[in-house]
């Protein structure tokens, strides 16, 4: 690899780095510029040439993991696809964990806050009921509805899947003796159009990462430590949008009011800080029309 | 109700009184810009307004909308400043509502009443 060097451009970065938890203080590091440098390398360079005491999160190095994220230069940004060259512009580095998040040691956030309010949002899909079968009985049926998701050609839960094998075979037995082989109804895939208004919803806000930037950089956070967060609420929107979900309303309810949507003031920091170039801010747009949709045909009690 | 959906009802309050106030402002605005043309004399208003239905009926809308609108808004700002909602900032918002409406209704007796 050629190295492009600038003769103005000082050799070294002045790299300021959070030492310890809820207490503690910066501390500075000189570190080797190079080209094409990542702050995580940066971070990396730190840890295994000066000083292995130092505590930080990363996984995939390429922006797929989400793990990476932290405060650099005041700013919550993904550290492996930032690069030194275009955050440093004073040849200085300042690094520290992600804001309104604790902090574990260095550089290292508790997510556990994060991830529970995703799971208080109801980020999680909720298969709906299978439709109603309508051919011949057959053991799916005469068990009584599914609980299993509509996606799958099967429908229900593996232990009525099993059944319908079990069935299917015996029919095939059946069929040699000369009885009438029961038809196996299956629940077929939702069919969903691409160009749907709910499936572009989704499309436009799936693509989290789960690095915390938005939660990080966002005011309401720290005003309301109740408030569920840009990506909470970013999740429970795509599952809004998808009609193979059966808790819509449950996820309303519980992304409704003081903590949830209604909380968002509308900053968009989110919007411009995300790594993903999502817009949590749209999503929650989305969600205070839905939220007011329900409350007016009363699917909101 | 659920707290959710109290919570909503109110937000979507807010919303609401919102588009009833940016027409009133609108009116109100306009108002004043004409009515200053021919002089701004307590006499000159008062003459125009004592008797007036149509602006009781008009600033009657404008100060309910305002007596709905503020309080919501006080109740979300003293929650993050006071860090969490409580029923002492429900009693204040409710409070600031209720002085906001017995204002408004004093002023609109005042210069619409005979």
């Amino acid at each position: 690899m050629t190295q492009q060097t600038d003769p103005h451009r000082p050799a070294t970065l002045s790299v300021r780095v959070w030492r310890g938890s809820g207490e503690g203080a910066y501390a500075v590091y000189d570190v080797p510029r190079r080209p094409s440098q990542t702050v995580l390398d940066v971070v990396t360079h730190i840890q295994r040439q000066i000083d292995p005491t130092l505590a930080y999160r990363y996984a995939c190095r390429v922006g797929m993991c989400g793990s990476c994220a932290m405060t650099v230069n005041g700013r919550a940004r993904w550290t492996c696809r930032t690069h030194v060259e275009a955050v440093a512009a004073d040849d200085a580095l300042t690094i520290g964990p992600l804001a309104h998040l604790p902090v574990i040691r260095d550089l290292v956030t508790d997510m556990r806050e994060f991830f529970d309010k995703w799971a208080r949002a109801k980020g999680a899909f909720v298969p709906a009921a299978t439709h109603a079968l309508t051919s011949s009985p057959s053991p799916m049926s005469a068990a009584g509805p599914s609980q299993g998701a509509n996606c799958t050609p099967s429908g229900g839960s593996p232990a009525a899947r099993a059944a319908s094998v079990g069935a299917h075979t015996a029919g095939r037995g059946e069929k040699k003796s000369g009885a009438p082989a029961p038809r196996i109804a299956m629940d077929d895939f939702v069919r969903i159009d691409p160009a749907s208004k709910a499936r572009r919803a989704a499309d436009a806000a799936i693509e989290c990462i789960g690095c915390g930037i938005c939660y990080a950089s966002c005011d309401v956070v720290a005003w309301n430590r109740a408030y569920l967060g840009p990506a909470a609420l970013n999740r429970a929107w795509t599952l809004h949008n998808d009609p193979r979900d059966g808790a819509r309303t449950e996820r309303l309810a519980a992304i409704a009011g003081d903590a949830g949507c209604h909380a968002c003031h509308t900053h968009q920091s989110c919007t411009e800080r995300c790594p993903k170039k999502l817009a949590p801010t749209a999503s929650i747009a989305g969600l205070k029309r839905a939220v007011a949709q329900a409350l007016v045909s009363g699917e909101l009690a | 109700m659920t707290r959710a959906r109290a919570q909503s009802l109110l937000w979507l309050a807010q919303r609401a009184s919102a588009a009833v106030l940016a027409a009133c402002v609108g009116v109100h605005l306009a108002t004043m810009i004409i009515a200053v043309r021919g002089g701004l004399t307590a006499a000159e208003i008062l003459s125009r307004t004592r008797g007036s239905v149509a602006w009781a009926a008009f600033y009657g809308v404008f100060v309910r909308a305002v007596a709905i609108h503020a309080p919501i808004g006080i109740r979300t700002v003293v929650a993050e400043m006071r860090g969490g909602h409580h029923r002492v900032v429900d009693g204040i918002a409710l409070v600031f509502g209720v002085v906001l409406a017995v204002l408004g209704t004093r002023a609109i007796v005042a210069v619409t009443g005979t």
